[in-house]
């Protein structure tokens, strides 16, 4: 899963390694009462291992989770702010929370720059050569308003000549295609 | 170990490599290459950025690659009885582990028990970094399979200097050397390497050096498409493209 992809959550897995967590740390509380009561510093080396193991058990959760989490934040630079069903299936409830709280920061960050209207950061990831540029549908996508008004069918295989920055998003969704002559 | 190692790898007379300029060379690489923070030529705007693995001795905590790591077994002896713990030593019914017993245990588990004084474990050098190993490194690094070797030589070889053996600065000196030795054939291939299958050439590199290779085909792919003229053609999101893969092969299954 090295591209970036984020598969479903793994609850089983999740819930399985906090149940082991559990019971080792059950067993080192009796271990180490007994130790400190009964002076029997031979539990010692057992109590070390079993604390390795949760420390390793904490250590890939938590790496588990926060490599979601940038995968999930990528998916709003690669994306958008509205993720296809498909995928919000494979977030746990936190973590769709966790995208909600990401785009609103995004939002008022970018609110926050280039004077009164803001600047979208996430337009322009590559350098823009024109203004206007050709694109081809991909799939239906009903209709689409530009700036000045007019009204155009997204009609599966037709093409346009549109604004760069109205496309920009549609062409990184998949839903139309750069065309370059 | 003679100096004519050094004048056989002719790069640009004023890239010395001295040991200290090695180190960051290879953690700048190392960054870049997790980070993805590639140069300006880099056209694959990717947006995901996992946690690079860790330099030198030190892991990274989240990073997926360090995770892997150190799930490496190495040969260990035990120092100390561990009581109670019996059922880890599958080969063994007792209930405890007793003193003396030699097991593989992973090296996130050998790293959390070693001490010093030895009072619990003590850790043998795997094969690959002992002496006899050593010396064909120092004859031709480059014959090496590291990946049938490793496949993380050189990251399983910075984390075994933890283990304070008489022989670290052998170690150490052994998995710079090879480094070097191999590099130049690792960034000639990536950057040479074209639109072909590329699988010969990766199959005896080890993971480090399979980073270094996929920067440098990052690069020289970038490079092409800018000489093409389609630096800025817009392109939809891998992530995008591969769900709809996946959601046919659903439909189709």
């Amino acid at each position: 899963m090295s591209d970036g992809q984020l598969p479903a959550f793994n609850e089983d897995g999740i819930r399985q390694v906090l149940e082991e967590m559990k019971a080792l740390y059950e067993q080192n509380q009796s271990d180490v009462n007994e130790a400190k009561t009964e002076g029997k510093s031979e539990l010692i080396p057992s109590i070390k291992f079993r604390h390795c193991c949760l420390l390793r058990n904490q250590r890939c959760i938590t790496a588990y989770l926060y490599d979601r989490l940038l995968r999930i934040r990528a998916l709003r630079w690669e994306y958008g702010s509205v993720l296809p069903t498909t995928i919000r299936f494979h977030m746990c409830a936190e973590e769709v929370e966790w995208f909600n709280q990401y785009k609103k920061s995004l939002a008022s960050y970018m609110r926050s720059l280039g004077g009164e209207e803001g600047l979208d950061i996430t337009q322009d990831m590559k350098p823009p050569k024109s203004l206007y540029i050709e694109v081809r549908c991909l799939k239906d996508h009903g209709e689409f308003e530009i700036d000045d008004g007019t009204v155009i069918l997204l009609k599966k295989n037709s093409q346009h000549f549109l604004p760069r920055w109205k496309c920009e998003q549609l062409i990184r969704q998949g839903v139309l295609e750069h065309v370059i002559s | 170990m003679t100096s004519s190692r050094r004048s056989s790898l002719t790069m640009a007379p004023s890239f010395k490599l001295q040991r200290g300029q090695l180190r960051d060379f290879s953690r700048g690489i190392r960054s870049r290459v997790s980070t993805g923070a590639m140069p300006r030529s880099q056209m694959d705007t990717r947006s995901y950025m996992p946690v690079p693995p860790g330099v030198g001795t030190e892991e990274n905590v989240f990073s997926l690659d360090d995770i892997l790591l150190s799930q490496e077994r190495l040969p260990c002896r035990t120092e100390s009885v561990f009581p109670g713990l019996g059922f880890v030593d599958k080969s063994s019914d007792s209930r405890h582990i007793p003193e003396g017993t030699k097991m593989e245990i992973p090296l996130w588990l050998a790293k959390g028990l070693y001490e010093r004084k030895r009072r619990v474990i003590s850790v043998e050098l795997p094969r690959v970094y002992r002496e006899g190993w050593r010396t064909v490194f120092g004859a031709d690094a480059n014959v090496v399979d590291l990946h049938t070797m490793g496949p993380y030589y050189y990251g399983l070889g910075s984390q075994m200097l933890h283990f304070d053996s008489p022989e670290n600065s052998e170690i150490a000196q052994c998995v710079l050397q090879t480094f070097i030795g191999r590099f130049r054939r690792t960034m000639d291939s990536s950057q040479n390497a074209y639109n072909e299958d590329t699988s010969v050439l990766v199959e005896k590199l080890d993971c480090l050096e399979r980073a270094l290779f996929r920067a440098g085909q990052s690069g020289l792919n970038a490079f092409q498409l800018w000489e093409k003229g389609l630096a800025s053609h817009l392109t939809a999101s891998s992530l995008v493209t591969n769900y709809r893969k996946r959601k046919l092969a659903d439909l189709q299954a």
